[in-house]
């Protein structure tokens, strides 16, 4: 079993939905998404995903695009970003997927990136510009490494497409939870609850809910029909804000509320 | 790279690297698309806008003047310059209008750099009823006022985009980002033969009515003898169109070009296939040539035209130019500017900036032609916005 899947049948069995955070790697440079990483676990973080600058985040909002904009200007890059998943392992094996887009990992090479990456300690991929028309090749280095490349499903999805992604599915699936980019708003459930639904009679993949969630009560009712939520903008809004401790707080209040609401 | 999904590929060129939420809507477009550009009555509908709205088919003009100027080959211009609007982006912005009107979409959208893509849209627009905003860098906004305020008249919302570098690319991925969330009743309209498929192919085709009308006029204006086609290269939209129908005529020589801005340094040309630096990559959901830096970060390039100023090209020139079907060059800011002032001066007609930059490989070309040969250049567009621009550059009080 992958760090991932241990993570899930663990949350799975103690009952508890899981909390997973994204951090843009470099912001404000490596030595602190190290430390930021570390502290975001101890504040009940299940997960990090690390955020893989690109100059062109098509599917991101103005937050997130700000810090890949930030983190470029000060050097970040996918090298840069193995090594601070190597310093992260000295001292934890929180499971580690990296974000990123496609032409940085084209550019790197994906057989070298997967083993590098499997050398280094991450976990798995999620790369959101390759639908699964064009992931062939590199889910294909992944497994030979023993990755993930997450899919993803939106309250979009037809019901054939929710079929191809269930059946190739691996770690967890990403499920959308709006029609639009990343950042934090104000959200109806509902649609994405009717495809996790959907999903769950098909696979036994994890659903892990992102898009949009800002504060612990949007965390407890996103996570209704899914194993975990993920949260990025409104972490990340912190850190450019050099607001640590506040990314922090909020973290711990959304693992509060997640398990005062779900954990039996 | 290897390809396994073949659909809308050009070679190992071009593919979908879109976020997920934008699959359903591009398997709708290309399912419309498909259905449409086979069907008499949208193409019978296309037509009519072409000739009665736009002014097609537009002239080819035999340029007398500049003939004997360079003294070889007879020169001819395609006048994509004369349709309405001022260059041969309203072919393309009928077409994608028309087929969203089919479709039931409400609202069109587009990127612009220069505006004059955004110009078209916003004018279709106008036409059909429909509500349009384009998205425009901030700075690109500040260096095209004119056109800002054309698309503001013709009703059109300009959407600033102060993300990134603040240009064209940037508004591009903006534009897929609004359309990401609005999928249900808004066309993305393109500007370019670029993005993920179907776009470069219904781009293409929507502009192959250049290269289609040049088939015709050339057989009455010289019995057919055609020996070298020019035509400049931003995203490659007019280039496509001149060439496409010409593809498998190999005896013609075709040259793509591209802008060499002020030199070859990274970040000071908009060059991607005539420059060696340049490699394969992904931007705005195709796999293409694009200038890129050592870890994969699109460059902001540079050109004295807004309209070549992209860092990316169309999927299909990337194959053309590794099968050698399509060679492509580069000509900078300076030879731009003295064939734009050549054409005024020789044939009275101002030519756009980007266009420019073709007439300028006559420089090179001419000398090694004869008079019995025969060239005919792409006028993408007319020069009246860049009009500002140049008598800057040239130290003009306007
Ligand atoms: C007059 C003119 N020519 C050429 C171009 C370049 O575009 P493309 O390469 O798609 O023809 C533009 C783009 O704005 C333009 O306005």
């Amino acid at each position: 079993m992958t760090g991932v899947e241990n993570k899930f049948a663990e949350l799975k069995k103690a009952g508890k939905k899981g909390l997973i955070i994204y951090i843009t790697a470099g912001i404000p440079d490596a030595d602190s998404t190290v430390q930021l990483v570390l502290e975001a676990e101890k504040a009940g973080a299940d997960m990090v995903e690390l955020g893989i600058p690109f100059s062109d985040p098509m599917a991101d909002g103005p937050v997130i695009q700000k810090a890949s904009y930030d983190a470029i200007q000060k050097g970040m890059n996918l090298h840069r970003v193995l090594d601070i998943v190597r310093e992260i392992r000295k001292k934890s094996q929180i499971p580690l997927v990296g974000m990123g887009y496609i032409n940085i990992m084209l550019n790197y090479g994906f057989a070298k990136l997967a083993q590098d990456a499997k050398e280094a300690g991450l976990d798995g991929f999620i790369i959101p510009d390759v639908p699964h028309e064009e992931s062939g090749e590199l889910k294909k280095a992944c497994r030979d490494n023993n990755l993930h490349l997450v899919e993803f499903v939106t309250p979009g999805t037809t019901d054939q497409r929710i079929g191809e992604t269930c059946s190739t599915a691996d770690g967890f699936i990403y499920c959308v939870s709006i029609n639009g980019v990343t950042g934090v708003r104000k959200i109806d459930y509902s649609p994405i609850n009717r495809v996790i639904s959907h999903v769950k009679k098909q696979t036994a993949t994890p659903c892990a809910v992102g898009f949009g969630i800002g504060t612990p009560e949007a965390a407890v009712e996103a996570a209704a029909e899914a194993d975990a939520v993920i949260v990025g903008s409104a972490v990340v809004k912190n850190i450019l804000e050099g607001a640590d401790q506040e990314a922090m707080k909020l973290i711990a209040s959304m693992r509060q509320a997640l398990d005062n609401s779900y954990h039996k | 790279m290897t390809v396994e999904n073949k659909k809308g590929r050009f070679g190992k060129f071009g593919g979908q690297y879109v976020p997920e939420i934008v699959m359903p809507v591009l398997n709708q477009l290309e399912e419309a698309y498909e259905k449409y550009r086979r069907d008499p009555e949208f193409l019978k509908d296309l037509r009519k806008y072409y000739v009665e709205y736009a002014g097609r088919p537009t002239l080819l003009y035999y340029a007398d003047k500049l003939t004997k100027y360079y003294g070889g080959a007879k020169i001819y211009l395609k006048r994509e310059d004369l349709l309405h609007t001022g260059a041969h982006k309203i072919n393309n912005a009928l077409g994608q209008a028309l087929l969203a009107q089919r479709m039931g979409k409400k609202q069109v959208i587009a990127e612009t750099g220069a505006g004059q893509h955004g110009v078209a849209t916003a004018t279709v627009a106008a036409l059909f009823g429909m509500k349009c905003k384009v998205f425009m860098g901030a700075v690109d906004i500040e260096r095209q006022k004119l056109n800002v305020f054309r698309m503001k008249l013709l009703g059109a919302e300009v959407v600033p985009v102060t993300t990134g570098t603040g240009t064209l690319k940037d508004a591009t991925s903006e534009a897929i980002r609004y359309w990401a969330a609005h999928i249900d009743d808004t066309h993305y309209i393109i500007g370019s033969a670029v993005g993920p498929h179907p776009y470069p192919t219904m781009v293409r085709d929507f502009q192959s009515v250049i290269g289609q009308e040049i088939r015709q006029q050339i057989q009455q204006e010289t019995g057919g003898r055609l020996d070298y086609m020019i035509a400049c290269v931003g995203g490659g939209s007019n280039a496509i169109g001149t060439f496409y129908e010409f593809k498998d005529d190999a005896q013609i020589k075709k040259f793509g070009v591209e802008a060499a801005g002020r030199g070859p340094a990274i970040g000071d040309n908009a060059q991607t296939l005539s420059n060696p630096n340049s490699r394969p990559g992904v931007l705005h959901g195709a796999y293409s040539y694009l200038a890129q830096d050592e870890d994969g970060q699109v460059i902001e390039v540079y050109s004295i035209s807004a309209g070549l100023d992209y860092p990316g090209v169309g999927p299909e020139h990337s194959m053309f130019h590794e099968q050698g079907v399509v060679e492509y060059v580069g000509i900078n800011d300076k030879e731009a500017l003295d064939a734009f002032q050549l054409l005024c001066r020789t044939e009275g007609i101002i030519p756009a900036v980007e266009s420019s930059h073709a007439l300028a490989y006559l420089e090179k070309l001419m000398p090694s032609t004869k008079p019995e040969e025969v060239v005919v250049v792409t006028l993408s567009g007319r020069g009246d916005k860049d009009v500002q621009q140049v008598a800057k550059v040239l130290g003009e009080e306007i």
